[in-house]
């Protein structure tokens, strides 16, 4: 039996640092990658975790089985391990005017505590990383990819004056909580945590410990970020699955549903060749920030919303049961490459192969049926709207 | 009736000179939960060491090679009608293709059942 193709963000591509990855610090692409620890590595590990190279890192892909877990964090309360992501605090002068110049958001009149979900442009309108930034007072609370953070720092630094600097947090862990049961296990941890709606963040504490944590994740579920001291993480994490609806979850089922969600993922369904608007991502373009442009790449992406891109990124659902990965191309009747599979596999909730990728906008419509070829073999699909799973965000003012 | 084993984590039990193929309990633990796979129909020529069907997991896939040359007589339809029989019964109901052996020499170079067992302890 041979590994042909491995599949998601558990592959060591990312790891590797390929220049396909992003990762800054790669490029050699052969050598044995250098792996770091996370501060829960022995927590993992005690709990049955397979540790695989992803984002610099040994980290848990699955415990159990990423079927289980998957659909463990759709009906209950899935414990993430996403402490390879960078935590970064950046502030100084007009820190919300600096940010303006590096991303399409309009930071300016962020309101306090509320996590905006935004991107790192290149001069030429490609996607550095995505990120979320938070007001924290006269601070923003920038959370970054693990496999992109050290990039994304040099990329600010250099960028920005002076008079703006930024702090990597690497003394932080970050957990997530996700799953309808996400609020009712984490209050009884953390009283209070259930006030919040989705997209708002607050300090809390735990055994003395500050926290931060916010109504948000990567799963399409209602759950919960969870910033916490690394030295606290493993007695954090602990509290949590001891509660009967909580488990932990791998990275493997993390991507399953986030994939579901139709959440993308930086280095695979988003890099420096998509912008924005091909990636399907205006809501990240604020009003005020597309009359005044002064962003890197504005001349390009503003003419992309007017005039539409060349491509952009769809969702698919596959026949039949073989899942269609990452790399597969996109056919039209005739056999003509018009795009390609970013992100594919098979969706546990839906019980069929789902896929994520780019096509030639005149074939992007809902609806359209065309094939994808994989390995010498074609599969009828057709473009589906995202999320292919509904997202059940704990809104503001719903129930 | 003799089992033998691959390197690559098929394992063929001999009747005679047919024989039905499948991996092992180790590369079904390895891949993680199967959701499809493809087996060969009868009558299909297999050569030794070429794919001869597919398994793919939530993370993987993957192509079964034929440990031994010969001719497919029957594909495991049950399998590829529910491919979880591959976690559930990776040796014994998981199995996906029966085949008639061109030459039985050919299972010399395969490992036996206890020697493989020893080795994969030590992956």
């Amino acid at each position: 039996m041979s590994r042909e193709v491995h599949n998601g963000p558990t592959d060591d591509t990312q790891a590797r640092g390929t220049a396909f990855s992003g990762d800054p610090e790669g490029g050699e692409g052969t050598g044995t990658p250098q792996l770091d620890r996370l501060p829960l590595d022995a927590w993992h590990r005690a709990r049955g975790g397979r540790m695989v190279p992803f984002a610099g890192y040994e980290m848990p892909v699955q415990y159990e089985g990423i079927m289980a877990e998957h659909l463990w964090t759709r009906e209950n309360a899935g414990l993430f391990d996403v402490s390879h992501m960078g935590q970064l605090l950046v502030h100084g002068s007009d820190v919300a005017g600096a940010l303006e110049t590096l991303m399409p958001g309009d930071f300016r009149a962020a309101a306090d505590m509320k996590p905006k979900y935004s991107l790192l442009l290149e001069e030429d309108g490609g996607i550095v990383d995505d990120l979320m930034a938070t007001r924290r007072g006269d601070q923003f609370y920038v959370v970054v990819n693990g496999a992109t953070k050290h990039g994304d720092i040099a990329y600010m630094e250099n960028r920005l004056s002076g008079a703006v600097a930024i702090d990597y947090m690497k003394e932080q862990a970050l957990l997530a909580l996700q799953g309808p049961k996400a609020a009712e296990v984490l209050e009884t941890i953390v009283p209070g945590v259930s006030a919040l709606t989705f997209m708002q963040g607050g300090p809390f504490q735990w055994q003395g410990q500050n926290l931060w944590i916010s109504r948000s994740g990567y799963t399409g579920e209602d759950g919960f970020e969870i910033s916490v001291p690394a030295t606290a993480a493993a007695g954090l994490a602990d509290a949590i699955v001891a509660h009967e609806l909580a488990k932990p979850i791998g990275l493997g089922a993390r991507d399953s549903l986030r994939l579901e969600a139709g959440l993308p993922l930086y280095g695979h369904d988003l890099d420096t060749r998509t912008t924005p608007v091909m990636a399907d991502l205006n809501f990240a373009i604020n009003k005020r920030r597309r009359a005044e442009g002064g962003f890197p790449g504005a001349m390009r992406i503003l003419a992309e919303l007017q005039n539409g891109p060349i491509e952009k990124r769809v969702g698919f659902e596959v026949d039949g049961r073989q899942p269609v990965r990452e790399g597969a191309l996109v056919l039209d009747g005739e056999g003509n490459q018009v795009g390609k599979i970013t992100s594919g596999g098979f969706s546990p909730s839906l019980q069929r192969p789902i896929a994520m990728g780019y096509v030639a906008t005149h074939l992007a419509e809902a609806g359209t049926a065309l094939k994808l070829e994989q390995r010498g073999k074609l599969f009828d699909a057709r473009v589906v709207p995202m999320p292919f799973v509904p997202h059940r965000y704990h809104r503001k003012g719903a129930a | 009736m003799p089992v033998y084993f691959t390197k690559e984590h098929e394992w063929i039990r001999v009747e005679g000179d047919t024989a039905t193929v499948g991996i092992s309990s180790h590369a079904q633990e390895q891949l993680g939960d199967v959701v499809f796979a493809e087996v060969p129909e009868a009558g299909r020529k297999v050569t030794k060491g070429q794919e001869a069907a597919v398994v793919e997991s939530v993370k993987a896939a993957s192509d079964v090679y034929a440990p031994v040359s010969g001719e497919v007589v029957e594909g495991n339809q049950a399998l590829a009608d529910d491919p979880s029989l591959v976690n559930s019964d990776p040796e014994g109901q998981g199995w996906f293709f029966k085949i008639k052996l061109d030459n039985p020499g050919e299972l010399d170079g395969l490992m036996e059942e206890g020697a493989y067992r020893d080795w994969v302890q030590t992956l």
